[in-house]
């Protein structure tokens, strides 16, 4: 019996280092986007337009709300190319900064691509399965979005971190939204 | 001349002198230009000078903004992080024989979690844990070391660790911070029969790719189980918490996920335990664990699944009929948000085939969870047993269950 148990112990742990090193071999090294690739894929140049916008006394309770926290930063940098703009932010899923990169265009999430996940679960939402979900996605009435995100089991604190950066980024857009139309218009 | 032409003609007289000596000459109104032109470069050297320095400014101003965001951004990923939870539960609990009636009040579990980054690649994680709030000789508490290893990871979706950690089985054991699950108390299958919280010592390698497959592998201590006494084949008393624990005997895990697409959850879990009892020839050999579960969110509405199997070799816990242990439970949920928080109620049937003879039963909860922030939770709940053996029908019960917990 225990020849036995050691027997299949033995081929249990040669199927487990076939798994391993079968895994290894395709474990697929996920490069992420640079800003730069972000800007360039986002807005046609690696060097758009950009400006900053500033956390007055209103808009930081305004972010404060939306984050559940108060913003980390003083402002936002945001880039722009007539009416789309991109958004970079940092926001800790549970214990790390996880930075998400937005485009918005006429007050519609475009797209969102994570540029760096450094957190030890919740790796589902650096890919596209999970990101798409904000395609299309806009605030409602009550400055919140518009559809729900299905959430991902033992990654809850990393998909909230990813919803709150989005409504931030699209109250910000609508907070700028009408200047830059305004610039559009003018001759 | 008449006397009124005179006096005018005097008048015009003494008012034209002063004012032709008044008007400036061709020179005067020069050097008034000369002048202006000399004020006009004065104002210019001003503002070009105003405007230098508020370029100046503004480069500054620049600069600090963009030093104090790299600062803000930087400084939540210190390499050294503190976690947490806990959970308060009072338990009421009417059994048929009286004698069992629960009533009290305990703090069952504080947990703190530190961590830290050596690098970009090395980690280190930890979970310590007071159970009970009071631990010693006589205490009814224990201090536990559940997590503690060291993570290298080898690229962006394959990582190793080695050390003391989480078995990578079902839903409970490996996330189980409070506001992440409905019930005062953790569901009944993953505490009989995948025994949770349920760490090992070892090694593993994780990977994940891009459609949402992962899979975990380990090579870890095994179980313990006693073979005789009154916890006799009991998996959650085989439980060596990497305690001075006996090591003849390894075990390996595997695990395939699917978490491709969002809100759902498909994973299946597989261990081999060489030797359950960590002895030869003590009627305990080999145990072989299959555990199923499954999550799928449908707008709010949730539904939950989990189905585990034991099934062990040896010739003495054949004879007690021990050889094979299942349990299996659903779980229907529904959650939304008000404005001031969130809820969720739910309902839960569980079947429970253990070892003892108490660990034979049915049990069905219902209750709620309300979150007035997301990372704290107020629960109630309503559990009722009933214990398959009529032996143990004394231990039936009803009640009800109230909690609150957090993590941070």
């Amino acid at each position: 019996m225990i020849q036995a148990n050691r027997k299949n112990l033995g081929l249990v742990l040669r199927i487990a280092l076939l798994t391993v090193f079968t895994t290894a071999a395709i474990a697929q090294s996920s490069a992420y986007q640079s800003k730069p690739e972000f800007l360039e894929q986002s807005l046609g140049t690696t060097q758009p337009q950009s400006d900053v916008i500033w956390f007055d006394d209103e808009l930081r309770a305004v972010a404060t709300r939306i984050l559940g926290h108060p913003p980390g930063t003083m402002r936002m940098r945001y880039w722009f190319d007539g009416s789309r703009t991109a958004w970079i932010v940092d926001e800790i899923g549970k214990e790390k900064p996880i930075t998400l990169g937005i485009v918005i265009q006429n007050g519609e999430i475009e797209r969102m691509s994570v540029l760096q996940f450094r957190e030890s679960r919740g790796w589902e939402i650096k890919y596209p399965f999970f990101t798409e979900q904000f395609d299309g996605v806009r605030l409602d009435k009550n400055d919140k979005l518009n559809e729900r995100i299905d959430g991902i089991t033992g990654a809850t604190l990393s998909v909230r971190a990813a919803t709150r950066s989005a409504n931030l980024a699209l109250v910000l857009s609508e907070h700028i939204r009408q200047p830059i139309q305004e610039t559009i218009a003018a001759p | 001349m008449k006397p009124y032409l005179y006096c005018l003609g005097m008048v015009l007289l003494a008012t034209a002198g002063p004012a032709a000596s008044q008007t400036p000459d061709i020179d005067e109104i020069w050097e008034i230009v000369q002048q202006q032109q000399r004020e006009i470069a004065d104002l210019k050297a001003r503002l070009a000078d105003a405007d230098a320095q508020l370029a100046a400014a503004d480069e500054k101003i620049e600069a600090t903004g963009d030093y104090l965001d790299s600062v803000a951004v930087a400084a939540p990923a210190s390499a050294t992080k503190i976690g947490g939870y806990g959970e308060l539960h009072y338990n009421n609990l009417n059994a048929t024989d009286s004698t069992m009636d629960s009533e009290e009040i305990d703090f069952h579990r504080f947990v703190l979690f530190f961590g830290h980054d050596f690098s970009d690649r090395v980690s280190f994680f930890s979970e310590l844990e007071l159970e009970h709030s009071l631990a010693g000789d006589g205490a009814p508490g224990e201090v536990e070391l559940e997590q503690a290893y060291i993570n290298y990871a080898l690229t962006d979706s394959l990582s190793a660790k080695t050390g003391l950690f989480l078995m990578p089985i079902g839903f409970i054991n490996e996330t189980h911070e409070p506001p992440t699950f409905y019930g005062v108390e953790r569901n009944a299958v993953e505490n009989v029969i995948v025994p949770s919280t349920w760490w090992e010592a070892g090694a593993a390698l994780s990977g994940h790719n891009e459609i949402g497959l992962s899979w975990d592998v380990a090579l870890h201590s095994g179980l313990a189980m006693p073979t005789t006494g009154s916890s006799a084949f009991r998996i959650r008393s085989g439980r060596q918490k990497v305690a001075e624990a006996m090591a003849s005997d390894p075990a390996v895990t595997f695990r395939l996920r699917y978490s491709g697409i969002p809100g759902l959850d498909l994973a299946a879990s597989y261990q081999y335990q060489s030797d359950a009892s960590q002895i030869a020839g003590d009627g305990l050999d080999a145990g072989n664990l299959f555990v199923a579960n499954a999550s799928y969110d449908i707008g709010a509405f949730r539904l939950k699944g989990l189905y585990s199997q034991w099934n062990f070799n040896g010739f003495a816990i054949e004879a007690a009929d021990a050889d094979k242990q299942t349990g299996w439970y659903v779980e229907p949920s529904y959650r939304f948000g008000t404005t001031k928080g969130e809820w969720g109620v739910y309902a839960r049937h569980a079947d429970v085939d253990g070892a003892r003879t108490q660990d034979k039963f049915t049990q069905f909860e219902l209750g709620a969870n309300y979150w007035p922030v997301d990372n704290v939770v107020l629960k109630f709940d309503f559990r009722q047993r009933d214990h398959e053996l009529a032996s143990e029908v004394g231990r039936d019960f009803d009640g009800f269950d109230l909690g609150v917990g957090y993590q941070f």
